[in-house]
């Protein structure tokens, strides 16, 4: 498997880590209550196709990414920078 | 037999080797299995069951009985196919599955009670006495199982992985990988060209036929001309493409060092990951055997195998042979050996309405239905429709027609589909994602139309890649219609063999069919078709046409079973290259490491550090009495210990203070400059995630220290949250682990130690408890921090880690002559224990704040990762909860891991009220002391409990007390 | 009057040459630079002014004279060859990295065919021309890689796995001449 870095390009799977859904960006307040926030820890969707998920390239830049793949067919859809998708969320409110 | 005028190899070169102790000869170019042949040795091998003789029956890697045993000793290989084996002076062969001889076998007898091993048979038979299967069953099943044998030894054999990257593969070096590999090569796309033989070529190597109005190996040797001259081309012959996987990556095994001698240096195999934009499937189509009765006889072979025996090795596997085929193909084989001047007995098709250009007698309309040779072939029988006759053939050619070698078509989930013109399945286009099948591997059989079929593929595939492939010039090439009619079981009295290599027969399938394994899957599984070494690629399409037949389905609805990776076996050496001893992982070593060895310390692994364990002296036995005198040393005087190991991050930034308020729980904006505070760092589940201290370096600037264990993780995790959650936080998170030799200088004597060596002396105004700042290490700048882990006056001392060792050792030097030295990790974990300063035994993934007394420490008023959910229920109320542990009598000992239980009832798990997580002898307090967790500890100081080690039978009678065993005042600290 | 000693990281393991292809190790000051947010230009304009050298692009280095600077992974970049100025740390954070890392240059035909043994990325021309450099895993451990020259290659890893990329280095350069070797014969 290979996952197309944003800021390096494509990289062999084994310089990155998976790191769980990419639902981690969407953290509530800390006075969100304990249904949000045992849904934010603790649920995830597990869908048999297209998934968003958080992927480190720790033996490469360094960069969290939000990387979208099909766990149907392994096909990596698009990687996007993490921090760009988070500020897009603060920016969106 | 040799036949003059035939043949590629050189005979200028002769090779001697030796097989079963008899020596031979042959000649360069020769495989093991031509060269036997030619010295009219037919039978190499007993099957896996019955221990038939065997014969070799192909002369590829798809080759499922000359299975032999090259060399001796560590580097003994087994299983090598003798059809792959190129042979080279001196070689030594042997034979498997036989004893005492290849010609006299005890286990024969397997073949004779054959009635009982039929399918299932392990299922049924070795079912009761139950008690039977550890004591007899399993150690039958195991000594009789199994093809071949392995040293016992660790492999000499060096191993070799490597990574490749192409804009084209190209598997199979065939006129369609040649075809394709000069266009792709010449659209100047970076193509790599991979194929099992040590010769381009595939099949025009084996046949007669013309490519372009010259001989067919004449072609392949003109293209592979061409493409050497390309640098973009690359050509890896001896190379298997063993597995396609997904995003473009294949495995490929070459075969390095299997040909003759190996340099020093030179590994026998490279593993080659091999990443590519698109690849070219073509790898041929493999020709499959008939089952008849008794069809597994040495000089029983597939036609096109003979065809190759003849043409490449020259070679006559027999001096009079037959050929038995259902379609035109196997004609071929007929013609070579005429016109080599081979007796042809005869030309039997199960078609009628045949005619073959060939003098000998042509049988159309006849089946073979049987064989006779004790040790290999003597006389068929056959079914000519009006009856049954022998006729004496010592080799007999079969053709039930070829297969597409479909398999890595199939590896990420793909099924081929039937083709009924080539009574084959082809493969599904697009099942791998950029791999294209062309040439017969695709289904097309004639050379004609499998040029044509490459060529198109290589420039839609250029096309494509943005590059025009040149205008295929196609070589005039044979292209007649291959005609076939199926013909899978041609019947005959008594057993018939489909999978050679696992003796499975078609009664065998039939069996399973009837007991209702009627799913192909299951088939497979109860009879153990197709999983030998060969994965079936001999037997797999003729069993399922069996089973089809038996269940009255189609083979389409049959279907196939799972065509997994590997293509051809592949070495575990191979796959684990480069991860053998010192490969297996990296180590990593302090700056003190030289010093520390000298010292004759043993190393201790932490993670992928080395680090002592103690520092032992002359007449010291135990690790116990260097201990103690190395925690009596920090006690004392002073001690030195290198903790340059422990994660060292540097936080800059203008929000650096608030980025640390998020991630620690409590609070460090307010930390002054010079200043170390103690911190706590939890998941977003409100455990503890790691402890640690943070130094205030300046005002935008933080240096923070985690422990060995977790340095890792923090780095990830504090990543995590500036990139993931507060990327609006303008702060900078770099490592500086590895810039820094740092010590710890601890003891009532580590102030005069260091004022040995700093430029300007220190004293508790300077640098009180808790203080930080830079500091002239003997002329060199450096950090110290007044940090404790041992609850004595203490100290880290930090420099530039080239000058670690010598710091090292001018501490270690400086403490000896102030009483004390060096110490390692086992006296850390006393000193630390005696103090009640956790480690991540402690703080183990499920302990909170709250149970390790540090409730208060998670600040309410401000928000940080973990602060939420560390407030629900259950993690704040009836825990269990860090204390202390003094055996009740003295000489008790204390187990880590050890359970407690109320002093009254039994020591079940019901009444488990806690547990012990650190254990050490203290020389301190003289006793064994433990840190551990209680339910509702705090409240329970003085109760005394029992510990039972259910594992090592161990029971103490314990008192809980406060984790901290000296000095809990702190005067020590502040000293 | 005491004196510390300094030793390199690979100090005594290095140089090492097999078969034409030269292993030696490279000391000289390093420091990472992050800067702040908003001000890559600043720092690109400070790095121009005090040491002459131009803030690289992601997976570039830049070079005036004996000094450079290597792209060094996400809003990173490591300063080599000089001390850093004072007025980087007004636009980012610096780190001293001098003895962080271990640094080696590997010079010879065959040094790409050693490399592919030891990291997955792509070591041709187009993926790493002359002046690229690529954070990627170097046989398990962290490392960057860069092209130097046409067969200049420079690898670094963390100081304290020295031993191990020696040790990896001199498999891979044996490996690679035993191949050839066999080749010829």
């Amino acid at each position: 498997m290979k996952i197309s870095c944003p800021i390096c390009g494509d990289r062999d799977i084994r310089e990155f880590t998976c790191m769980g859904h990419a639902s981690m960006l969407n953290r509530p307040d800390p006075h969100a209550g304990a249904k949000v926030w045992n849904e934010y820890l603790h649920n995830r969707e597990n869908p048999a196709g297209v998934i968003d998920e958080l992927w480190w390239h720790g033996q490469g830049c360094g960069a969290w990414l939000v990387v979208t793949r099909n766990t149907v067919t392994h096909e990596i859809l698009g990687a996007r920078l993490a921090r760009d998708v988070k500020k897009e969320m603060r920016d969106a409110g | 037999m040799r036949v003059d005028g035939k043949g590629r190899i050189d005979r200028s070169a002769t090779r001697s080797f030796s097989f079963a102790g008899k020596s031979y000869q042959g000649f360069a170019g020769d495989t093991l299995a031509s060269a036997l042949l030619a010295n009219d040795v037919r039978l190499m091998g007993r099957s896996f069951k019955y221990h038939r003789p065997r014969g070799v029956l192909t002369a590829g890697s798809e080759e499922p009985n000359a299975l032999v045993t090259i060399g001796s000793g560590a580097g003994q290989e087994p299983n090598v196919r003798a059809t792959m084996q190129e042979l080279y002076e001196g070689l030594e062969a042997r034979p498997q599955n036989a004893w005492p001889s290849l010609d006299w076998d005890v286990l024969e007898i397997n073949d004779l009670i054959s009635p009982f091993l039929s399918a299932g048979f392990y299922y049924k038979t070795f079912m009761w006495p139950k008690a039977f299967w550890e004591k007899v069953y399993e150690p039958f099943i195991r000594n009789a199982a199994g093809l071949g044998a392995l040293s016992g030894s660790d492999d000499a054999d060096k191993y070799d992985k490597a990574f490749a990257h192409c804009d084209v593969l190209v598997i199979g070096a065939g006129p369609a990988g040649l075809m394709a590999a000069r266009m792709l090569g010449l659209a100047g796309l970076d193509v790599i060209l991979a194929d099992e033989s040590w010769e381009l070529g595939g099949r025009l190597l084996s046949e007669t036929e013309e490519v372009g109005g010259q001989a067919g190996s004449d072609w392949a040797a003109g293209v592979a001309a061409d493409l050497g001259d390309m640098p973009n081309v690359r050509v890896m012959t001896r190379t298997t493409v063993t597995g396609a996987y997904d995003g473009g990556i294949f495995g490929a095994l070459e075969k390095v060092g299997h040909h003759g001698p190996v340099p020093n240096g030179a590994p026998r195999e490279t593993f080659w990951r091999i990443q590519t934009k698109r690849a070219v499937l073509a790898a041929g189509a493999l020709e499959r055997p008939i089952a008849f009765a008794n069809n597994d006889r040495p000089g029983v072979m597939t036609a096109g195998a003979v065809r190759t025996y003849l043409n490449r090795y020259g070679v006559a596997p027999g001096r009079k042979i037959a050929v038995f085929g259902n379609n035109d193909d196997a004609h071929r084989t007929a013609m070579d050996l005429q016109d080599a001047g081979v007796e042809v007995a005869a030309v039997i098709d199960s078609r009628d309405d045949v005619s073959v250009p060939v003098d000998a007698k042509v049988m159309a309309g006849a089946r073979v239905v049987g064989t006779k040779g004790r040790l290999g072939l003597r006389e068929i029988m056959i079914d000519t429709g009006r009856g049954v006759r022998p006729l004496q053939v010592d080799c007999l050619a079969v053709s039930g027609g070829w297969n597409p070698s479909v398999h890595l078509t199939c590896h990420m989930n793909g099924r081929p589909v039937w083709e009924p013109s080539i009574a084959s399945f082809v493969p599904t286009p697009g099942a791998v994602p950029g791999l294209v099948a062309c040439g017969s591997a695709a289904g097309d059989m004639a050379t004609a139309d499998v040029l044509a079929s490459a060529a198109r593929v290589a420039s839609d595939i250029a096309a494509d890649l943005g590059k025009s492939a040149p205008t295929a010039e196609l070589p005039e090439a044979e292209g007649h219609v291959y005609a076939i009619e199926p013909l899978w079981d041609a019947g005959g009295k008594g057993r018939a063999w489909l999978d050679f290599q696992n003796d499975v027969t078609t009664k065998d399938v039939r069996q399973a069919a009837k007991e209702n394994y009627a799913s192909v899957e299951h088939m497979k599984r109860y009879t153990t078709q197709g999983m030998a070494t060969d994965q079936g690629k001999n037997s797999n399409v003729a069993a399922l046409a069996v089973l089809a037949d038996a269940t009255g389905r189609g083979i389409p609805e049959t279907g196939t079973t799972t065509f997994r990776p590997p293509y051809s076996p592949v070495a575990l050496a191979a796959l684990g290259a480069g991860a053998k001893g010192k490969g297996f992982a990296p180590e990593r070593l302090t700056t003190s490491h030289a010093a520390t060895v000298a010292r004759n310390a043993p190393m201790i692994e932490a993670g992928l550090w080395y680090r002592p364990s103690y520092f032992p002296q002359a007449g010291e036995t135990t690790w116990r009495e260097s201990c103690d005198r190395e925690v009596g040393w920090v006690r004392d005087a002073v001690g030195v210990c290198d903790v340059s190991t422990l994660g060292k991050i540097d936080i800059q930034g203008p929000d650096a203070g608030a980025f640390l308020d998020f991630v620690y729980t409590n609070t460090f904006s307010t930390l002054k400059v010079g200043k170390v505070r103690y911190g706590l760092m939890l998941r977003e589940d409100g455990h503890v995630m790691d402890d640690g201290t943070c130094a205030r370096w300046g005002d935008t600037h933080f240096v923070m220290t985690t422990t060995t264990a977790a340095a890792g993780q923090v780095m990830k995790h504090l990543d995590y949250v500036h990139q993931c959650l507060r990327p609006d936080l303008d702060v900078s998170i770099v490592s500086a682990t590895e810039q820094w030799a740092q010590f710890a200088v601890a003891g009532p004597k580590s102030r005069d130690l260091l004022n040995a060596l700093l430029d300007a002396p220190i004293d508790n105004e300077s640098f009180p408890y808790m203080g930080c700042g830079p500091v002239s290490v003997a002329g060199v700048a450096g950090r110290l921090f007044r940090i404790s882990f041992s609850g004595e006056h203490a100290y880290e001392v930090a420099v530039p880690a080239r000058y670690g060792d010598s710091l090292f050792r001018m501490l270690v030097a400086q403490a000896e002559a102030l009483g004390g030295g060096a110490y390692g990790m086992e006296a850390l974990n006393v000193l630390r224990i005696e103090k009640g300063f956790i480690t991540h035994a402690e703080i183990h993934g499920r302990t909170t704040a709250f149970d390790i007394g540090m409730g208060r420490m998670v600040s309410s008023k401000k928000d940080c990762i973990g602060q939420t959910m560390a407030a629900r229920p259950g993690l704040v109320e009836d825990r269990e909860e860090l204390v202390g542990f003094r055996p009740a009598r003295p000489t008790g000992k204390l187990l880590a891991g050890a359970h407690i239980y109320p002093l009254d009832g039994d020591a079940v798990r019901e009444r488990d009220q806690g547990y012990i997580t650190s254990v050490a002898y203290s020389p301190t307090v003289g006793t064994d002391i433990a840190l551990g967790f209680v339910r509702n500890g705090r409240n329970r100081m003085g109760e005394k409990l029992r510990m039972m080690d259910h594992l090592r039978g161990e029971e103490t009678l314990v008192e809980l007390c406060d984790p901290v065993f000296v000095d809990p005042e702190g005067g020590r600290l502040r000293g | 009057m005491v004196k510390l000693i300094a030793k390199s990281a690979a100090e005594g393991l290095l140089p090492v040459e097999v078969a034409g292809v030269r292993v030696e190790e490279i000391v000289a000051p390093l420091a990472s630079l992050s800067p702040f947010q908003g001000q890559d230009a600043a720092l690109g304009k400070a790095l121009k002014k005090a040491h002459g050298v131009v803030l690289p692009k992601a997976g570039q280095i830049t070079q005036a004279g004996e000094v450079s600077c290597h792209w060094f992974g996400l809003n990173h970049v490591m300063l080599m060859g000089a001390a850093p100025d004072a007025s980087l740390a007004k636009v980012a954070a610096v780190t001293d990295q001098s003895d962080a890392w271990c640094r080696v240059r590997m010079t010879g035909e065959a040094a790409r065919d050693v490399l592919a043994r030891l990291t997955p990325i792509d070591l041709r021309d187009a993926a790493l021309p002359v002046g690229a450099t690529a954070r990627t895993d170097i046989q398990h451990m962290s490392g960057a890689l860069t092209r130097v020259g046409e067969d200049v290659w420079e690898v670094m890893v963390f100081r304290s796995v020295a031993r191990t990329l020696v040790h990896d280095l001199t498999t891979s350069l044996e490996t690679v001449a035993g191949i050839a070797e066999m080749r010829s014969a």
